[in-house]
């Protein structure tokens, strides 16, 4: 036990950390929410600001209220019945629970991946197209250009450019991850919210989708929930701990693994707990 | 030595009496399966036996001028359109408003509120009234009611819609029927993974851009299964139709909406009851069946068809 912990530690030690830009402003400000399932309670009181175009991630055991904060950012949770959120939650300095917010217009600049994949059982590139179409964006050589620009970025142009028509059901899982990443930037998002994006996946297909994960971080703010401690320390720059529904600790990811605070942290992000 | 023993009853994997009652159900289940088999295969041999004989292409293609008692000159055109409008109509209005209904019950109303309940526990308590009240329900409302005051309404002095007409059986029927559409398309719409859903709502879609390009393209095979249902049903039924729209005997076809119309079911009946001589018709009658059966299959055959179709293009759409 103690070893693990040891070894645990080391690997930490063996990754190379982001640098953040420790300069970049904050684009999400989020105060005293609450969320509550009915009577339960799935997160309390949490207050913390995430910073533009880096890359933000929650961590912590099942059922801490991550999954629940990251749906909050695009009111998917609002889908849901018996759903009580109290505090606020800004983006760019608007209120995104304020009653003029259109949330349409919240979730075309606050796309989302989730944990299992989900194209539609459409070809490639109507699933890429799907976003640009329901705001009616039918100019063929428009949804041409934004298709191929989507899936170069997520990294699945080159392997899908002479199947387009095909049925998206047919690729492989880390392909259908890439094409839902390509469909959530087809409409240009500010920003990406991510639910365990690589849980589902291979060691290589993870490779793969993490390298995306980066590369996007240059024109796009990410926040990424994540159960892979190791995927946490590699992809981002800054990271939440969340237990029980509270915020345990928020800093740099590098402080978060090699120094952090609390106990309560360090015995997660190395493994004695979780 | 007293080891292997030991082993031995523990690992004691010879049969016991359990062999014997286990057979039995076998033997059981099997006899049922083939009784209903047997059944199916006898109703439907007695038929095409009797009926094949007489069955011939003037028969089904010969509009009667007067007399359809007489097995020379008798024919059932009239009466097989008939019932293929009957049936076709009942399909136009019923289906779209069992598909909206259940469109309504799974995506608008929220699952367990009262009204909800309320809602799905009448859609299965229609589902087991009996036909005949159906068909008194078509005359009191749609004819009685909605006819009546349409010809107030117009000024007719002779009744036009107040009258036994296609468009009320029709829609007698349709109404019949609705429970099947609604519970096989809420189910299929049910069966949507939740995360194709949510996709489009987080790529900015409005619920009814939702409905019209993920829940309705993945429902449609279920919505076919209850349209298959429903026509299957409506196409022999006779107790909703006597009230509301059938006719005795008509020397020429329906033409409109308000027109009576005939229907092979009914017509059966009529043959089996109303004949002069029994033993004449008998041969009619049995043809007359024949065709009945062979038209409900292949109604529903051409809906089946589709559906594997729809379905073909669901699952593959790779090039």
């Amino acid at each position: 036990m103690i070893t693990d912990i040891k070894e645990n530690k080391m690997t930490l030690n063996t990754i190379i950390f982001q640098t953040p830009v420790l300069t970049s402003n904050t684009l999400i400000e989020i105060k005293n929410l609450s969320v509550f399932y009915g009577k339960s309670c799935a997160i309390k009181n949490v207050s913390f600001n995430i910073k533009e175009k880096v890359i933000t991630a929650l961590i912590g055991p099942s059922g801490c209220g991550k999954s629940t904060l990251l749906r909050c950012l695009n009111r998917m949770n609002d889908l849901i019945e018996n759903v009580r959120i109290t505090g606020t939650i800004s983006i760019g300095g608007q209120d995104i629970y304020a009653k003029e917010v259109d949330v349409i217009e919240l979730r075309k600049k606050v796309g989302m991946v989730f944990q299992k994949s989900n194209p539609f059982p459409k070809s490639i590139y109507d699933n890429v197209a799907y976003g640009l179409r329901i705001r009616g964006v039918n100019n063929k050589s428009t949804l041409n250009e934004v298709v191929e620009e989507s899936l170069r970025a997520a990294a699945l142009w080159d392997e899908v450019k002479d199947r387009l028509h095909a049925n998206a059901m047919g690729l492989s899982g880390g392909q259908q991850q890439r094409l839902c990443i390509a469909r959530a930037i087809a409409i240009k998002p500010e920003i990406i919210l991510m639910d365990e994006p690589a849980s589902a996946l291979d060691p290589i297909a993870t490779a793969r989708v993490e390298e995306l994960i980066l590369s996007l971080k240059e024109n796009y703010t990410i926040v990424i929930v994540t159960h892979n401690m190791q995927q946490a320390a590699r992809i981002s720059d800054y990271t939440a701990f969340f237990y029980l529904g509270e915020l345990v600790e928020y800093d740099t990811t590098k402080k978060i693994f090699l120094n952090p605070k609390e106990k309560r942290t360090e015995d997660y992000v190395t493994g004695r707990f979780g | 030595m007293s080891d292997r023993t030991t082993n031995a009853t523990i690992m004691n994997l010879l049969p016991k009496d359990r062999k014997l009652s286990s057979r039995f159900w076998t033997l059981m289940t099997g006899l049922s399966v083939l009784l209903i088999c047997a059944t199916i295969a006898i109703i439907i041999l007695n038929i095409f036996v009797n009926g094949w004989d007489y069955f011939s292409w003037r028969f089904i293609s010969t509009i009667p001028k007067n007399n359809f008692f007489e097995p020379e000159t008798a024919g059932i055109l009239p009466i097989i359109i008939g019932t293929t409008l009957k049936v076709f109509l009942m399909t136009v209005f019923g289906v779209p408003v069992g598909v909206i209904t259940a469109i309504y019950l799974s995506e608008y109303a929220s699952y367990n509120s009262h009204s909800t309940r309320l809602i799905r526990s009448a859609v299965n308590n229609l589902a087991g009234v009996p036909s005949i009240v159906f068909g008194l329900f078509g005359l009191g409302f749609f004819i009685n009611f909605v006819g009546q005051n349409l010809d107030d309404l117009m000024g007719y002095s002779e009744p036009v819609w107040g009258k036994p007409a296609l468009i009320w059986a029709s829609m007698t029927l349709a109404v019949m029927t609705m429970p099947v559409v609604i519970v096989a398309t809420e189910e299929a719409i049910r069966a949507i993974p939740r995360g194709e859903r949510e996709a489009s709502y987080a790529l900015g879609a409005t619920k009814l851009q939702t409905i019209k390009n993920i829940v309705l393209p993945r429902a449609l095979p279920g919505i076919m299964t209850g349209m298959i249902l429903a026509i299957s049903r409506a196409a022999g039924e006779v107790a909703p139709i006597i009230f509301t729209g059938v006719a005795y005997f008509m020397a020429d076809l329906p033409h409109k909406l308000t027109d009576q119309f005939l229907d092979l079911g009914f017509h059966v009946f009529v043959l089996s009851t109303q004949s002069p001589d029994i033993e004449k018709t008998k041969q009619m009658l049995y043809a007359t069946v024949m065709v009945l059966l062979i038209l409900t299959v292949s109604l529903s055959l051409i809906a089946v068809l589709i559906r594997m179709r729809i379905r073909k293009k669901l699952r593959s759409m790779s090039a």
